[in-house]
Order: C-alpha cells, then structure tokens, then sequence
C-alpha cells in the first residue's frame, strides 16, 4: 500500500466516523430547537389562557360543573371551582337533591392533582359509578354517570 | 389511570412523539460503516489486504445491528432513535481496535468480544422483549439491592474470588471470568431507583439551613454512610478505586436528583474526600497510582521501578497520533500493556488522533444525553430516575476511565464501554441501553385514551335503577 493510500483511508474513515456523529446530532435537532407541534392543533387558543398554568383543573377539556342529567332536579348544576361540591337532601348540600333515596351528606365530589373523584359519604343506599357502587374516592371524568338515589349526575365542560 | 381525558383539548398535551424508526434504521446503516469500515481499514493498514473474512464479519455485525433494530420495531416503538445506532457505532468500533491490536500482539481477542457482542445483544432483546413496563422492577428494589451487595462481596470469597492485578473484583467459575461488579451496577440504579422513589420526600424537606446550603437531618444519613461504608469496603478490600468512585457517585448523583437538594453534594462530596483522604493515608496502593498520576516520568524508565510505564507510554502513544492519527497499523498501540481493555482510548487516540478521540467523546456525550432525556420526558418518578441513575453511571465510568488515561485524573481500574475487551462490561451495558430504551419507549408513547372505557356503562345504570 502505498502512503497516499494509507493517508486517504485514514482521512476517510475519520470522515465517516464524524458524518455518523453529525447525523446523530442532527436527528436528534428536535431536542434543540423544539418540537413540531402539528398545524391542526395549533388553532389559536381564546386569549386569557394566563391562569392556565396556575391550575390543571382550568386547562381547556377539564370538567367546570357537575349537572344533574337525570332525576327530580334533572337540569340542576353546580360549580366546581367551589370544590369539594357536597350533593345530598341538606341545607349544606351545593346541589340539593329532593330524592327519597338520597342521605342527608350523600356523596362528595373533590379534585386532587387534575383528576376529579367522587367519594361516598356513609349514604343510607350508596353512590354508584357506572354500575359498580363505590367503597372508597373514585375517579371520574367527563360523562362519567355516577347515580345517587334515583338521580344521576355527571361532570361536564 | 391517569389525567386520562384532559388531554384531548390541550394542544401540548396531545403532541404525540414521531417514532422515528425510519431514522433509527438510516443511522444503523451509518454505525454498520463505521464499525465494518474501521475492520476494513485495520486489514489495509495492518497486513496490506481488505480481510478475507469482511463479508462474513460484516454480515454478522449487520444481523445482529438489524435483529436489535427489528426487536425495538416490534416491541418498543417509540423509543428513542438514536441510543442503539450510537452504541452499535461504538462496539463496532471496539471489536475492530481490539482485532487490530490481536493482529500484532498475536491474540484472539476480538472473537472472543464477537461473541460477548452476541450474548449482550440476545439480552439486550430479552430484557425487552420480556419487560414491557419498567415499573415491574420497584417490586424488585430490595431483591436487586440484596442481589447487587452479593455480587460484590462475591471476589471476597476464598474459592471463587481471584485477584488479577492486584485488584480482587473477578470471580472465576471453572473456565468463565466475570467481574460481577458490572452487573451489580445495574442491579445498584434499580435498587437506588426503587428506594428513592418511595424515601425521597423524608430525605428532600427535613433538615436545616446552614451557610446558604439545605443539610439533611442526622437520621436521614443512614443511606448515604452506608452506601460510603460500602464503597470504602470496596477500596480498601478488593483494591478497587474506579468502582468505589463509581458506586459512590452514582448514590450521590441520585440522591441530588431525586431530592434537588445540594445539601447532598456538599455532604457526600465532604464524605468522599475525607474517605479518599484516610484511604491515601494508609493505603500503599493508592499512594502509587496518586504520585504516578502527579510526576509520571519519575517512575518510567531505567533506574526506576516503572510503575507508570502504562501511563506513560499510552501518552507518548496519544501524543504520537496528533490531530489525525497515525491510521490503522500506522501506530504502535501494543506497547501499551492492556491496551485492549483499560487502554482501549489511548490506541485509539493514537491511530485515529484527536479527531477520532472527539468523535468517540461525542457518542459517550449522546448517550448520556438521551438517558437525560428520557428521564426528563418520562411520567413517573421510578422512570425518571432509573434512566438518571442508568445515564450517570454511564457518564461517571466514561469519565473515571478517560480522565484516567488522558491524565486528568489518578488512573483507575475501569473498563471504557462498549469498547474495552471484557465480557461483563459489554453485556451489562447492553441491558443498560435495553432499559433506557424501554424508559424513554414509555415516556415518548402517547397516553392512552380512557373516556371511551366509561361510556359503556350507560345502559346498564338504567337497569339497576328500575331494579330498585
């Protein structure tokens, strides 16, 4: 082999080891200079979206009132910025039931982290999720039905 | 379970991760040039002739490269494109130095590390075939703890344990060796993980301020003196600087991270000093590898005992490759003692020069990057931190062995990875780059849609209601 030779594999197999590197690098540019994020959910968002970090509850898609779907006091709702919202047949109650079925402190309905959770409070017949009646704080979502007595509430936007 | 339907309406939330396989597999066939092109140029350079064996060779590297890469295809999707091309580049890299260094030295090195490759590669594919989720493993955290201080006190041992080099970290089991120090390093990050995750509100909010610095409560300590205890027991009886440096550090970086306190640096870092301190004191071996790191070319040469000759001839080797290397065969690699496993960096900084070293330390920098990364995007606490503790350990072995051959800092007894011939080391890596890849797959993949789940009970509500 001749030096040239020698000299023009060494020069290019340093060059191959460094277009792998700078290949590496430039898949991974993303890191740098953000991520794509695609045109359809880049709708612009209604001004005011400021306090949105202050608070997962508030982000856009999160449940804002419960409503009374079913029942006596079908139409009926309440606010869940005033969580924890406590629904039953008492004065106390944020939405008062006029249901036989339900307890006087039926059930609550409490946020932790950005999850909403419903919670039996000692009910005379329970409170169900779906059809599974409830022994502990539950976790709901949007459209989640839970039944109290003869009512049904759920959350909505 | 989790945030399940906030996430539809939210533009950031929704963003979803490309898979980027098509990159993977582009960047694949970048590393298999490397790798291939690096045995190609070692057979020009060394013995005048592209080897015979190219093809065969070749084809192999290739089937296992693309077997790894079908493997994350199929069971891995979203995990992160560029660790396994990176890794590949680098082991190809390694088994083709170690291979040129067999051609002079007249041994079989490098089929042996082929074949480690092979097996670090089939548990590579098994650890994620077999693990679909790594939260399985915070069930193991005592387990693998338990596991992990078996493994080092396994060289203690009078009839398995061997010393090689005045360090005792190898255990023989009739014709296999294995330093089952780099298997316990893995079983450490899982065990640290696992513990942390559960003990790192205790340890991160009590405690008092002291001179602008959070510093832990007495009781918090007992981690933390253990973990030092541990390390010091590996110093003083296996004779061990480099995994002492290593176990320790690890604790510590994952301690900091988990707790954002630097209380723990300030504490951990006293702890080590003062460890390494007493240990300088008393201890004869660590005094020589201190005055050979300090005044080399006292003890090279005629007249003197040559205890740096390592040392010193890697460095007239480093500096006899300059800026662009001597090329394959063009150097002298084999008058470094163990050039093929400690000294794997400086035969390649003296045939590939500077220009090589820096590409190899960029590769290193990657890795570790995208063990960050994936512990930064990760959404639990155990991921997070396995894939920090997984990077780190990384980062801190690419440190103590390069710092120790380039001179930085007093030389010790670690193997570079994925280059160094050395069996444990390769495979044990090769699980490490199997877990981050199964962390950062479970980071990257978008989160599953819950709400639909929910509606089907409608109907039957109505049925129970009547019921009544």
């Amino acid at each position: 082999m001749s030096e040239l030779t020698l000299l023009l594999i060494r020069i290019a197999y340093l060059a191959v080891l460094w277009i792998f590197v700078l290949s590496a690098i430039s898949v991974i540019r993303s890191d740098m200079f953000g991520a794509r994020v695609p045109e359809t959910a880049r709708t612009p968002e209604p001004r005011g979206r400021e306090p949105k970090a202050k608070s997962p509850s508030k982000r856009r898609g999160s449940p804002t009132h419960v409503l009374v779907t079913e029942g006596a006091n079908a139409g009926e709702r309440a606010d869940l910025a005033a969580a924890p919202v406590l629904i039953g047949r008492g004065s106390d109650a944020a939405i008062r039931l006029d249901d036989d079925y339900v307890s006087t402190r039926h059930a609550r309905i409490a946020a932790s982290g950005d999850q909403w959770f419903v919670e039996d409070l000692g009910s005379t017949n329970g409170t169900y999720v779906g059809t599974v009646r409830i022994t502990q704080p539950t976790t709901i979502t949007l459209g989640t039905q839970v039944r109290i007595g003869k009512t049904i509430l759920e959350l909505r936007k | 379970m989790s945030g399940v339907s906030q996430t539809t309406g939210n533009p950031i939330l929704g963003f979803v991760h490309r898979r980027r396989r098509g990159a993977e597999l582009f960047l694949l066939v970048l590393a298999l040039a490397v790798g291939i092109g690096a045995y190609a140029a070692v057979g020009v350079g060394v013995e005048g002739a592209v080897p015979t064996d190219l093809i065969g060779y070749g084809g192999w590297l290739a089937a296992l490269v693309v077997g790894a890469h079908v493997v994350v295809r199929l069971v891995a999707p979203y995990a992160d494109p560029v660790l396994l091309p990176v890794v590949a580049a680098l082991n190809g890299l390694g088994l083709a130095v170690i291979h040129r260094l067999d051609l002079t030295e007249d041994t079989g090195f490098a089929a042996q590390q082929l074949v480690w490759m092979t097996i670090g590669v089939g548990l590579f594919v098994g650890t994620l075939v077999l693990l679909r989720d790594h939260r399985v493993l915070t069930r193991f955290t005592y387990t693998s703890g338990l596991a992990a201080i078996v493994l080092l006190l396994m060289p203690m041992l009078p009839l398995i344990g061997n010393e090689v080099r005045g360090a005792r970290i190898w255990v023989r089991l009739g014709p296999v060796g294995m330093q089952p120090g780099e298997v316990a390093k893995v079983l450490l990050v899982i065990a640290f993980a696992g513990y942390l995750v559960l003990h790192r509100d205790a340890l991160a909010l009590a405690g008092r301020r002291l001179l602008l610095v959070d510093l832990p409560r007495g009781r918090d300590l007992g981690p933390i003196l253990g973990m030092w205890l541990i390390s010091l027991g590996i110093l003083v009886f296996q004779r061990d600087l480099g995994s002492s440096l290593l176990f320790f550090g690890l604790f510590l970086f994952m301690l900091y991270v988990a707790t954002e306190r630097a209380g723990w640096l300030v504490v951990g870092g006293g702890l080590f000093l003062g460890g390494a301190l007493v240990a300088w004191q008393l201890f004869s071996h660590v005094q020589t590898r201190v005055n050979v790191w300090l005044n080399p070319f006292d003890y090279y040469g005629p007249g003197t005992n040559d205890t740096a000759f390592q040392p010193v001839e890697a460095t007239f080797g480093m500096a006899w490759g300059g800026l662009l290397g001597r090329g394959f065969g063009g150097g002298d690699p084999g008058r470094v003692p163990f050039a093929e496993s400690d000294f794997i960096m400086a035969a390649i900084g003296e045939e590939l020069g500077l220009t090589g070293m820096m590409a190899v330390l960029v590769l290193y920098g990657l890795i570790v990057e995208r063990g960050l990364r994936a512990a930064l995007i990760s959404r639990d606490g155990f991921g997070k931190l396995l894939a920090t503790g997984l990077a780190s350990v990384f980062a801190l072995q690419v440190f103590v062995v390069i710092g120790g051959v380039t001179g930085l800092i007093p030389l010790t007894g670690l193997t570079t990875p994925f280059l160094s011939y050395g069996g444990s080391s390769l495979v044990a890596n090769w699980v490490i780059i199997a877990l981050l890849l199964r962390v950062s797959d479970l980071a990257r993949r978008p989160v599953p849609e819950l709400t639909a789940a929910d509606d089907a009970g409608d109907q039957d509500t109505q049925v129970i209601r009547v019921a009544r």
